[in-house]
């Protein structure tokens, strides 16, 4: 196995590489230069080795050979190209093909992963395997190291995220987030995912949330300015009955941010937010309200949020528009009546 | 200094503040500003001399992307089978500088893409390759931006549409390519060439609207697939899907806006991908291109409160960060100070400031020398607005084609 598995890199080291064309156990094969037509255009300045790798690559498709040589064959142009996907769906057949045993095949894709972790296609690969061997052991150790070199490997997070769907994994996966986020409050992958797990698993209950919103708030008061906790402090009120204006918590905190002088661009964004909520719930004095989150917007566009001032001034005019409208609509219908 | 540049030494203020918690966002952030106000105090000394600064480089973006359209160093090499892509970034750069090409150019260019058209219909990455959607909506805006009946016709529409069919997942969503991942990009380039190329059919699409829709996150931005975190990319493959639908009202717009606004950065002015990451000058096309189409949305909402004359976004900002910190001396177009140039980069960034340049129809707002000016673009194909409205206007004229799922 292992030797069927070892790419010929290996064989040839890059001192004594050996193209392809000048190999005895290849020379059954004509090689089938690329077909650019008349004039190519964009045309890439291939290395000899590269052209050579193809060119075989080529015609063992036209030829459809499923064999070991053409198995090591997908490899040699993998390394030079780990982004050609069709190499590795034609790789793909050539391993059902052969009915390989699919342990070294992730094995090869995990090194292929650790040194393009940002690729498409190595991460797809790995799922395929993964799907077809249907076991999912080692992938949370294979995200994890990836995740410790980034943290925010969007590729990464997928393919977590398929697992642990798939298999149903999300036993230990809140205390990872919450390490993650113990090292970097502003994850906001680490923030999502932590959404992603409740939002598969318990739920947003009434006790689920009550906890999200201690753990949140408390986020909150260590950086009043990280984006990342006050949207996910949205994300739990969006199932919260009382929305983002009613829980005595959040108004508690803001209250007190805002009476020590915090300016946070995220707290008055949210205030806005409350005032426009009570005046769709008819909560309090619409007119105060209104005047409130005008006031709010108008410092946010001039002093605090500047690069917003186009949206700030929108938010105002829209939330005005409204109330009046709503207000001839009240005195309409009375008129009516 | 000229009026409608950002004070420099106002802006000061809009440094990251890491509240005495450093962590490695906060560190990298850090970084960046730093990178970026040197420029920016560079560039307000330069202004003192030359009061039309900052100045677009065309000519040096010009003949680093002509010098590409036929020849790409050795690095390029990660890049073959991406090449329509290397085709339509190049064209779509050249047609908003307002380069043109010979008409025997545009015809090689024409006949090398219909080289990666597949048999089986699609385009592929290059000659001999397999098809797949990413490269197929690059060749169609590509053949649609040479705009030649030549280029039209290398399109098989039937044999496209049938690949279509063949990469339609059964929730409506779609594959990438027969085998292949799925993700929110394969709806949007599926839907811009069925539109562009009046190969749309009902049935091809039917219930990908609620499948984007499940990609639209609690932070407000669509993320690739359901679950995933918002990200500029793919919300803007997610909103330009929904309104190639016409289905804008199933995504909650509100949220969507204000999670958009959030990504211009208040120091750099240009976009970052997902919150608290640092900017890119390709989101400037990501995130900016996704203005225009919010315009209409909102002007049907709620039509007078929307502005008639600018986008939602600080549009001077993002031209300032595009000009003074994405340029690349000898030509091209870079994601951030000190990284290298690359095709990719030149193109959407600009694009973005195309978009940040050009309202609805009304008059250009140009940051700098008044020669800044590019084209406009249709932002729902980004494809240069002419090249897309002859496009849609020539395959109008063709029957739409019936082919079933096989
Ligand atoms: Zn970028």
């Amino acid at each position: 196995m292992a030797e069927a598995d070892s790419s010929s890199e290996e064989l040839y080291d890059e001192g004594n590489w050996v193209f392809y064309k000048y190999r005895v156990d290849w020379n059954d094969v004509v090689p089938v230069p690329q077909d650019d037509g008349p004039y190519p255009i964009v045309a890439i300045a291939y290395s000899e080795k590269f052209r050579d790798i193809y060119d075989y690559f080529r015609a063992i498709l036209k030829s459809c050979e499923k064999s070991e040589r053409a198995l090591q064959l997908t490899k040699d142009a993998l390394d030079l190209n780990p982004a050609n996907y069709t190499v590795w769906q034609y790789r793909r057949e050539i391993l059902k093909h052969l009915n390989k045993d699919l342990i070294p095949e992730l094995q090869y894709v995990k090194e292929m992963i650790e040194e393009n972790p940002k690729n498409y296609q190595v991460w797809h690969h790995r799922r395929v395997i993964v799907e077809w061997l249907q076991d999912p052991s080692y992938e949370l150790n294979l995200t994890e190291t990836i995740l410790s070199q980034d943290a925010k490997n969007y590729h990464a997070w997928q393919h977590r995220q398929w697992v642990i769907r798939t298999f149903k994994l999300f036993n230990n996966e809140l205390e990872y987030v919450e390490q993650l986020l113990d090292d970097d409050i502003r994850n906001n992958s680490a923030w999502n995912q932590r959404y992603f797990v409740i939002n598969n698993t318990t739920g947003f209950t009434k006790e689920v949330i009550d906890r999200e919103l201690e753990f949140t708030l408390n986020k909150i008061k260590k950086v009043t300015n990280n984006e990342s906790a006050w949207n996910y402090l949205r994300g739990v009120l969006l199932h919260h009955t009382g929305g983002i204006s009613q829980d005595p918590a959040v108004k508690k905190m803001c209250e007190e941010l805002y009476l020590s002088g915090n300016r946070s661009p995220f707290l008055l964004a949210f205030l806005v937010d409350m005032c426009e909520e009570k005046i769709e719930r008819a909560d309090g004095d619409m007119n105060d309200s209104l005047q409130h989150a005008v006031q709010l917007c108008d410092v946010l566009a001039n002093e605090y949020d500047t690069i917003r001032k186009e949206y700030w001034n929108y938010v105002a005019r829209s939330l005005s528009q409204r109330m009046n409208s709503s207000e001839d609509e009240a005195t309409g219908s009375m008129k009516t009546e | 200094m000229a009026a409608n540049v950002r004070s420099f030494e106002a802006i000061k203020k809009e440094r990251f503040k890491d509240e005495n918690c450093p962590t490695p966002t906060s560190e990298e952030q850090m970084k960046v500003e730093e990178s970026v106000e040197q420029l920016f105090d560079l560039f307000s000394k330069m202004v003192e001399i030359d009061l039309d600064a900052p100045t677009l480089l065309r000519i040096h973006h010009a003949a680093f992307l002509k010098k590409s359209l036929t020849y790409l160093p050795n690095a390029y090499q990660c890049l073959d089978a991406s090449r329509p892509w290397l085709c339509y970034w190049i064209l779509h750069s050249l047609e908003l500088l307002d380069e043109t090409l010979v008409s025997e150019d545009i015809s090689k260019i024409a006949q090398f893409l219909g080289k990666c058209q597949s048999p089986e219909g699609g385009f592929a990455g290059g000659p001999g390759q397999f098809p797949h959607l990413a490269p197929t909506y690059a060749a169609v805006n590509a053949l649609c931006t040479l705009g030649t009946e030549e280029a039209y016709n290398i399109i098989d529409r039937e044999k496209l549409q049938k690949f279509l069919w063949s990469v339609r997942s059964p929730e409506g969503a779609f594959q990438m390519h027969p085998g292949g991942e799925v993700d929110i990009r394969g709806v949007y380039c599926a839907l811009a060439v069925a539109r562009l190329t009046n190969i749309y059919t009902d049935a091809l699409f039917d219930n990908s609207a609620n499948w984007i829709v499940s990609c639209q996150t609690y932070e407000g931005g669509f993320s690739g697939s359901p679950g995933m975190e918002a990200h500029g990319g793919y919300a803007f493959c997610g909103l330009a899907a929904l309104s190639l639908l016409g289905k804008e009202q199933l995504c909650d717009i509100k949220s969507f806006l204000r999670w958009i606004v959030n990504r211009q950065m208040r120091f750099e002015g240009g976009f970052q991908g997902r919150t608290n990451k640092l900017v890119d000058g390709c989101y400037s096309f990501w995130q900016g291109g996704a203005f225009p189409l919010l315009h209409r949305i909102l002007t049907q909402q709620d039509p007078s409160a929307v502005s008639m004359e600018r986008w939602l976004f600080h549009q001077e900002a993002l031209q300032e960060y595009i000009l003074i910190c994405c340029q690349n001396s000898s030509g091209g177009l870079v994601d951030k100070p000190t990284k290298p140039r690359d095709i990719y980069h030149t193109c959407y960034t600009l694009s973005g400031l195309s978009v940040a340049q050009h309202f609805v129809h009304g008059k250009a707002n140009i940051v700098g020398n008044p020669n800044n000016e590019l084209a406009p673009i249709h932002p729902v194909y980004n494809v240069g607005l002419e090249a897309a409205l002859n496009a849609l206007q020539y395959f109008q004229q063709l029957p739409v084609p019936q082919t079933q799922p096989s």
